[in-house]
């Protein structure tokens, strides 16, 4: 029933909706169904790179107790997992690795960008950083601190739990836009080259921060407007 | 601009004394040498050595043992001795304070490079403990950028294997007779160059695109393979080559990524 | 099928105990096979995301069938660049990037940054700041053993301890928050004296802390000490002999754990070290048991340092009255046209040093930490050098791990205390 018929067969409406296209009753329940044992049992795969990984802990630790939302079960391997948690700063040495472990979880995944430098690259904005790993897997929820407060990560969870509860598992464009098994965007980037580069610019008083001390300039400035007169 | 520091009222004065202000009078004529163009060689800090005794016993006994292969000493914030020695004399005088019972520098610290800039020569820095004798030194060897090259000092202290690496890895310079000179913190295949360098940018210099592609690129099984079995030499290394041993198999060309 | 081969080596089912009933010091291999039948080596990749291995290290094992017959360590999947954007940024600018690579004793890393710096610009700070830093950097050294009896704990097996040391460790946060407002990247000090002046109260929640984590450290060490699994998986692993550890480069606990007395607090003493009253526990096998119980002991010495800074503290300024070094206060800024300028200069153009360098070293939770600074009299260092201890403990760990067994090595590298923030800065 449902997904793979519904592709094949696009003339057949799928069983549940009404004829205007609204949900009906019991495809409603079923995604509530569907959808509060996700979120409530989501098992993270805890990939703790830096000091974001020490929060992680202590969200998993007894003070503040992640077990709550039902993700004690830190799975370690992510074809277990549900939710990539990347809490840390990623290097580019690091990035086919963490390319590799969102390609080994299956369906259906999320992926939380705990922390500045998984958002963004945060103060690393350098040779080796990784600016933001929304360049390189889909992003569900992003959550801002360095480090967040165990109380943030708690309530990136949350807003992780609201999102899947939007969720429905009739939704076809989504399961083909996100849900499906994607085989052939294995080690491939999430974003192409020029949303990289965008992304990736400098922007506010870091595109200053081009002089080293007193007797060497080094690099150029990042944007042609930023060059000083 | 840039402000000459004997000028600034902001300065604290330092606790060098005397030396100082020669200090900065070197900095002072190396700017000005190299805002006026001169050739990177000219503008190199002279060195000569000093007058005087120095109180550190070890840099006595440096001086009558090998003055001819000391360039200088000074005595840096407050109480540190430093010492600069002719590169090629370098490892000689290393094992030297080390196995000398009267130096017993037995504990290496650490192994580190300085790039001011501006052409001018990278310093090799090697900071000393004696455990016995509870005295530190540094020892520092100037490298022209046209031959980074010094002995490994990983036969005196194996605590050098890592840290020479390291110093290899981000600005370039080979160590003779390393058992294992590869990149250490860089991946495998970066063809940027040298990072620390003071001529590298800050940003890198592909654009994020490109380190995107190519971090994705790497063979995130390399150096696990049966390859690893075998134990490599750095000159015939089989494995993904790095950007001072020419084109690899499959891989682009790589651009000469450490000069400026 | 071919026929039956049986294995034998040279180990008895007690972990303890070899064939001719005493402990098992040798590599254990196999008795009495041929070469040729030995069999291929099977290469493990342990990493970089691995549960066990304290962050992203990457351990490349060849074995033979358990035992270990290469390691090769690799590091660099954190390599943040922290010392090329020093680079870019004025003096202060650095202290909230010395808390990023320690994450787990920040304010040791602040304290040994501001300290490495007031040398090079000869600036001597007051009193009370130095009794300051002592307790921050004695907090932060419990709060880095604490984390790494629990993860070690965990890599063995025993997860309860996790559980009570973290407990513990909020108390530390707390203290952290209540200080600076952040839990794990403080940023406390700055040249020439602190960011704040402690809060009212924090010395007496201090004071509770350090009278009641004891009990915590008990039951950690009822848990662990005498208890014959921790024993066996640590006893007489890892084993690295003094002459060894001082020419790897081993320092800290690790070093200590060898027999070798070199403690920089004692050695090479800053701050009036030498007019506390503690001792540094030295171990003598060189196993994985000694470091743990030389930790466990660190702890305790220095709740005893802090109890004696706590009575000592001594009223008066935080800060040294310099104002081309710390920024005057806002109601000086508001009414004296030099303070103001000086508020200005120090905000925009950054403290300046003078030309020179200094290194200075303090003894870390994981062992010596060696700030070097190069500054060629800007506000912005030439050459910011961190000398992690933990980069040139992990490169003895195959040293230590080479004939050993599978699991010694997730227990050698735990009880090394790692953290990959400062090996790949």
């Amino acid at each position: 029933m449902g997904l793979g018929d519904a592709r094949e067969r696009p003339e057949l409406p799928v069983v549940g909706h009404r004829k205007d296209g609204g949900l009906g009753w019991i495809t409603t329940r079923l995604d509530e169904l569907v959808n509060w044992s996700r979120m409530n049992s989501l098992w993270p795969m805890p990939f703790g790179t830096a000091c974001c990984a020490i929060e992680m802990m202590a969200t998993a630790a007894s003070k503040y107790d992640q077990a709550r939302f039902g993700m004690e079960r830190m799975s370690f391997s992510p074809r277990q997992a549900d939710v990539l948690i990347c809490a840390g700063r990623l290097p580019y040495k690091m990035a086919s690795v963490i390319r590799r472990i969102w390609d080994q979880m299956p369906q259906p995944k999320w992926a939380i960008a705990m922390g500045a430098c998984a958002s963004s690259g945060n103060i690393f904005d350098a040779y080796s950083m990784v600016q933001g790993i929304d360049t390189l897997i889909p992003v569900d929820v992003y959550i801002p601190g360095c480090p967040p407060r165990p109380e943030a990560l708690l309530y990136g969870l949350m807003m992780l739990q609201e999102k899947i509860r939007g969720e429905s598992v009739f939704d076809r464009e989504l399961h083909e836009r996100l849900r499906a098994e994607s085989p052939e965007a294995t080690g491939r980037p999430n974003l192409a080259p020029p949303a990289i580069d965008e992304v990736a610019l400098p922007f506010g008083n870091s595109t200053k921060q081009n002089r080293v001390s007193g007797l060497v300039a080094t690099s150029a400035p990042a944007r042609p407007s930023d060059r000083q007169p | 601009m840039v402000e000459s520091s004997q000028a600034q009222p902001g300065a604290v004065a330092p606790p060098n004394g005397a030396g100082a202000s020669n200090q900065v009078q070197k900095y002072e004529l190396a700017l000005r040498a190299l805002e006026e163009g001169l050739p990177a060689a000219e503008a190199a800090v002279e060195r000569t050595l000093p007058e005087g005794a120095p109180a550190h016993p070890s840099v006595v006994a440096l001086l009558e043992r090998s003055r001819d292969a000391l360039l200088f000493w000074e005595v840096v914030a407050g109480d540190e001795y430093v010492v600069f020695v002719r590169p090629e004399r370098c490892f000689e005088l290393l094992r030297w304070l080390k196995e000398e019972p009267s130096q017993a520098y037995l504990y290496l610290s650490d192994v580190t490079a300085v790039d001011y800039g501006g052409g001018r020569p990278l310093q090799v820095v090697y900071q000393l403990w004696s455990m016995v004798l509870k005295r530190q030194l540094r020892v520092k060897a100037e490298l022209p950028l046209s031959a980074l090259e010094i002995d490994s000092v990983v036969p005196i202290w194996n605590a050098a294997n890592w840290l020479e690496r390291e110093v290899y890895d981000l600005f370039g310079i080979r160590f003779l007779g390393h058992p294992d000179l590869r990149r250490i913190m860089m991946p495998n295949n970066y063809a940027e160059g040298h990072p620390l360098r003071k001529d590298f940018p800050l940003r890198g210099r592909f654009s994020r695109a490109e380190q995107t592609r190519r971090a994705l690129s790497m063979d995130t099984e390399d150096f696990y393979s049966p390859q690893e079995l075998v134990f490599m030499q750095p000159e015939d290394e089989v494995g993904p080559p790095g950007p001072d041993s020419g084109p690899g198999a499959g891989g682009p060309a790589e651009p000469e990524g450490d000069r400026a | 099928m071919s026929e039956r081969r049986t294995v034998e080596y040279n180990v008895s089912r007690s972990p303890e105990l070899g064939m001719d009933g005493r402990p098992v010091r040798m590599p254990v291999l196999p008795i009495g096979m041929e070469p040729e039948l030995v069999g291929e080596h099977m290469l493990i990749n342990i990493g970089p995301q691995h549960p066990a291995t304290h962050g992203v290290l990457r351990l490349v094992l060849e074995l033979d069938g358990e035992t270990v017959v290469k390691c090769t360590p690799h590091v660099g999947y954190l390599h943040s660049s922290f010392e090329k954007v020093g680079e870019y940024r004025m003096w202060n600018q650095i202290i909230p990037l010395t808390d990023r690579m320690d994450y787990l004793a920040p304010l040791i890393y602040n304290c040994a940054y501001a300290m490495a710096v007031e040398k090079l610009m000869g600036v001597e700070v007051t009193e009370r700041c130095k009794v300051t830093r002592v307790i921050c950097m004695e907090l932060d050294r419990i709060f880095s053993h604490l984390l790494w009896i629990g993860t070690t704990g965990i890599d063995i097996g025993a997860f309860t301890v996790f559980l009570y040391t973290f407990q513990e460790r909020e108390r530390i946060y707390d203290l952290h928050e209540a200080f600076t407002g952040a839990r794990v990247t403080p940023s406390a000090t700055r040249i020439g004296g602190m960011m704040a002046d402690l809060p009212a109260g924090w010395t007496a929640a201090l004071q509770l802390f350090v009278d009641t984590v004891p009990r915590t450290l008990d039951e950690v060490e009822t848990l662990l000490t005498n208890n014959n699994l921790w024993i066996g998986r640590n006893r007489d692993v890892g084993v690295i002999g003094p002459d060894d550890a001082i020419n790897y480069g081993l320092t800290g606990p690790n070093l200590r754990a060898s027999g070798v007395d070199y403690d920089i607090r004692k050695d090479r003493p800053y701050y009036d070290y030498q007019t506390y009253d503690f001792d540094v526990p030295v171990g003598e096998h060189g196993d994985c048991y000694d470091r743990y119980l030389v930790r466990m002991e660190e702890m305790r010495q220095s709740l005893r340092i802090l109890r004696q800074a706590l009575d000592r503290l001594p009223d008066g300024p935080m800060n040294v009255d310099d104002p081309r070094v710390i920024l005057p206060g806002k109601s000086d800024c508001m009414s004296d046209m030099e303070s103001m300028i000086h508020h200005f200069k120090i905000v925009m153009e950054g403290v300046k040093a003078p030309p020179g360098e200094s290194w200075f070293s303090v003894e870390s939770s994981k062992g010596e930490l060696g700030m070097y600074v190069v500054s060629d009299g800007g506000s912005k260092p030439v050459r910011w050098r961190v000398r992690g201890p933990s980069f040139v403990n992990i490169s003895a760990l195959p040293r230590m791990v080479e004939g050993a067994l599978l699991s010694d090595v997730i227990a050698v590298n735990a009880s090394l205390d790692i953290v990959l923030g400062e090996i790949d800065r």
